[in-house]
């Protein structure tokens, strides 16, 4: 019988064999070392499919210790399916504890999210990214991108942004605005809403990002100037809610998603489960603070 | 005084690799000296040298051995020696040309072909025009024909504007080549008063002319080429 | 105004590109008295070689020569395009001065691209890019110069195709749906977006219209005497030659055989070759 052969039969801890987490471990700190810079990595077989969140899971099974505590979230949401699935696996290779709860986690793992909850020193944020490279909309040949970030020329990602500006009278990009980190290199934040953009700016915690497909790796460390990229008069803004309040909680100031409820009624709601999870319970989760969600004043 | 223009030993000839090498001579020995103020008529029939010995002094032509020394206002330059971009530069500011036919880009007007040298000097395109204007009114060229393309005019009208071109911004020489061809005789007369106007401004002017009437009224020496020798 | 020989703009000192392995004698057993690029020992070509000339400020220089003489490599090394196989380029404006602008960083090279040069290319898809509409093509250069206000990006755009005597309307179409002449006249106002005192001008007329070619020639003129802007003006057409320039080369097998005066050039050449060249204009 199978159980009777002698093979190893046990996964190491984190199931990345230890060279490999050393090679992650190293090409992080580099991405760490150079703000916004995508360092090329091994990007070893998963048991779950590229596209599918590798990146993400590489970066977290490289750093993960025994006493840390991890959060995974898909679009905001910590219930859905792909979320479920790659929380089991990391706690089944790893054994760590597992939280909903943002403020208790020190590992948060991404799907196209920042979570409303302020993040703080203790914590890594380390994301899904499905394309590394901003100028791939302009450029497609990889050797001529390189050069790109190399020399700094990036005119034809500006270029495409006043097109868009000529063409729609605005700049059109919804999810993954380009950002500028450091004041040096043009960054893809995965395509998080530009509601969660001013979030990188300055941010207590890690931020890491690890394109699987791809086989990049790039960070942002804390407290770390990032920049959407705008013009004099062509200024970035974020998401017009218009004072629609969720309708489970009341709460205006929060990124919300709309939901067909099952009588077929439409309703906004707030997109971060664990945010919308406390706002019910009457517990005040701080949430972070720019000059964006500042002019929109206080609304509970 | 020095003289303005010294032609010390000029020879010019022409080798024609396309008809295996076959030498022309053009001019041979030629020595001459021009006063300051001087008008200069060359004389002699078709082919004697006369255009050649203008060009060699425009630098058009190379000439080979001799000198050909101008009083600049920077000082002596052989112009037979001088390196290109310096010749540029003295076409630039002291010596003009004009040549027996106007050779012109072919869409600018006539009042901007005249205008163009006092442009190129940085004059205002009011002043330049209103100047081009006089011009060409005193040389008789209809005011119908100003905004006109002179490819299309006559010979006569081509050559009014062709000396205006090289009048209007008064030069410290003046190379013409048959500046009083194909004109009426009132015409002439302005233009030979034009250019005696330019002497007294200061300017020195050697010209090519067949014509007895322009040689007796405009010129104070002649000189005589056949077969590209002086003789006079 | 004083004469200055020292006040050069651009000096280019033994600019050679030899494609292959070239040997000693490559350069020595090429060029227009083998009638030959190709070097008979190692196969290499020499494209051009021994390369020196002078460029004043203001100054129109045409090179001319046949098909393989090397003219358009010199233009495509000085704006780097390509990369040259040896020699020296010195361009006399801070911070460059005394250096050879060959070995400079891509860096370096890139900012004398963005500032101090401008090309137009034969072909308009060379020199812009048709996803871009024409104002934005513009832009880029714009944006290079460090512009990032839209406004002043338009007006800007607006006033440089207003003097290439594009209709500004067009500003926010796409240059695939112009006229030959009309992108030749895009790229124009592209290549003197940021005043440069430098202009390359490649075959910039050749395989257009006859009265399309002559618009577009006497826009370069106007342009050269209104910003006083240095030329180098590529053709193998001797006519565009006597129309634009002061000085010319005359190139063969990727040499300069004759180098003078426009009018010495044309009216009193020397070399057997450019007699040849001469002789032929219909």
């Amino acid at each position: 019988m199978i159980e009777e052969k002698k093979f190893v039969t046990h996964y190491r801890f984190a199931f990345i064999d230890e060279a490999t987490k050393r090679e992650i471990r190293r090409k992080l700190l580099k991405a760490i070392a150079i703000p916004g810079y995508q360092v090329p990595y091994s990007s070893p077989e998963m048991p779950i499919a590229r596209g599918w969140g590798t990146g993400g899971l590489h970066v977290t099974l490289a750093i993960i210790g025994p006493k840390d505590i991890f959060k995974i979230i898909d679009q905001g949401s910590d219930a859905s399916v792909n979320a479920c699935n790659l929380r089991n696996f990391v706690q089944t290779m790893t054994g760590v504890e597992t939280t909903l709860d943002t403020s208790k986690a020190t590992i948060i793992q991404t799907r196209h999210r920042i979570t409303e909850e302020v993040l703080n020193e203790n914590q890594i944020f380390v994301y899904q990214v499905p394309q590394p490279e901003p100028l791939r909309s302009v450029e497609r040949y990889e050797n001529k991108t390189r050069q790109m970030h190399g020399e700094a020329d990036y005119a034809k990602m500006w270029v495409s942004l006043y097109e868009q500006f000529v063409r729609h009278g605005d700049i059109m990009l919804g999810a993954g605005y380009p950002v500028k980190v450091n004041g040096r290199y043009i960054m893809a934040p995965s395509p998080i809403p530009r509601w969660d953009i001013p979030n990188l700016n300055n941010s207590k915690a890690i931020h890491l990002f690890g394109a699987g497909r791809e086989k990049r790796l790039y960070a942002v460390p804390p407290y770390t100037k990032v920049e959407p990229l705008e013009f004099e008069d062509v200024k970035f803004h974020i998401e017009d809610f218009k004072g629609t309040p969720c309708f489970r909680t009341g709460y205006k100031k929060a990124f919300l998603d709309e939901l067909y409820y099952d009588d077929g009624s439409k309703h906004y709601v707030i997109n971060d489960s664990n945010f919308l999870d406390k706002l019910v319970n009457k517990e005040l989760p701080q949430q972070h603070e720019n000059s964006y969600l500042n002019k929109l004043g206080n609304e509970v | 005084m020095q003289p303005i223009l010294e032609i010390v030993n000029l020879n010019k000839s022409f080798t024609m690799h396309i008809l295996q090498g076959k030498i022309i001579e053009a001019l041979v020995d030629v020595n001459f000296s021009v006063a300051e103020g001087e008008i200069i008529g060359l004389t002699g029939k078709s082919g004697s040298g006369k255009s050649s010995l203008m060009k060699c002094i425009y630098r058009t032509y190379l000439s080979e051995g001799g000198k050909i020394l101008f009083q600049s206002n920077e000082g002596t330059i052989d112009i037979a020696a001088a390196g290109d971009n310096e010749i540029l530069h003295l076409r630039k500011t002291e010596i003009n040309y004009c040549s027996q036919f106007l050779s012109v880009i072919p869409r600018v007007s006539a009042l901007q072909v005249v205008a163009q040298p006092l442009l190129k000097k940085g004059v205002t395109a009011d002043l330049a025009n209103e100047k081009a204007m006089q011009t060409l009114k005193a040389l008789g060229l209809q005011e119908t024909l100003w905004s006109g393309f002179p490819v299309t005019f006559s010979g006569g009208e081509q050559q009014r504007i062709n000396v205006a071109r090289a009048i209007i911004d008064p030069p410290k020489l003046l190379l013409i080549d048959e500046p009083t061809a194909s004109l009426d005789p009132k015409t002439k007369e302005v233009v030979i008063e034009m250019l005696l106007a330019l002497k007294k401004l200061g300017s020195t002017i050697v010209c090519i002319s067949h014509d007895e009437f322009t040689l007796d009224h405009l010129v104070n020496r002649r000189i005589h080429l056949d077969k590209g020798i002086i003789i006079n | 105004m004083k004469y200055n020989s020292e006040n050069w703009l651009l000096k280019v000192e033994g600019l050679t590109k030899i494609y292959g392995n070239p040997t000693q004698t490559s350069i020595d057993k090429t060029g227009p008295l083998f009638d030959s690029n190709i070097c008979p020992d190692s196969g290499s070509i020499v494209a051009c070689a021994q390369i020196d000339f002078e460029l004043y400020p203001g100054e129109v220089l045409g090179i001319v020569g046949e098909s393989g003489s090397g003219k358009s490599t010199i233009v495509k090394m000085l704006y780097f395009d390509m990369e040259a196989s040896g020699g020296k380029v010195l361009f006399n404006r801070d911070p460059y001065i005394g250096k050879n602008i060959l070995n400079l960083s891509n860096q370096s090279k890139r900012a004398i691209r963005n500032h101090l040069m401008g090309m137009v290319y034969q072909n308009p898809r060379d020199g812009l890019n048709f996803r871009f509409t024409s104002g934005g093509n513009i832009a880029e250069k714009l944006i290079m110069a460090g512009n990032y206000n839209v406004g002043t990006i338009r007006d800007k755009s607006k006033q440089l195709l207003e003097k290439t005597e594009v209709p500004v309307p067009r500003l926010d179409d796409l240059p695939a749906h112009f006229s030959g002449g009309m992108q030749q006249r895009v790229q124009i106002s592209k290549a003197i977006a940021n005043h440069p005192p430098l202009l390359f001008l490649d075959e910039v007329t050749t395989g257009l219209d006859v009265s399309v070619q002559a618009k577009v020639l006497d826009l370069i003129r106007e342009l050269q005497q209104e910003l006083g802007v240095a030329m180098i003006v590529v053709s193998h057409d001797l006519s565009v030659i006597r129309m634009l320039t002061d000085r010319t080369l005359v190139m063969k097998n990727g040499r300069i055989v004759e180098k003078g005066l426009t009018d010495q050039i044309l009216q009193d050449p020397q070399h057997p070759y450019t007699q040849l060249l001469v002789s032929s204009i219909l």
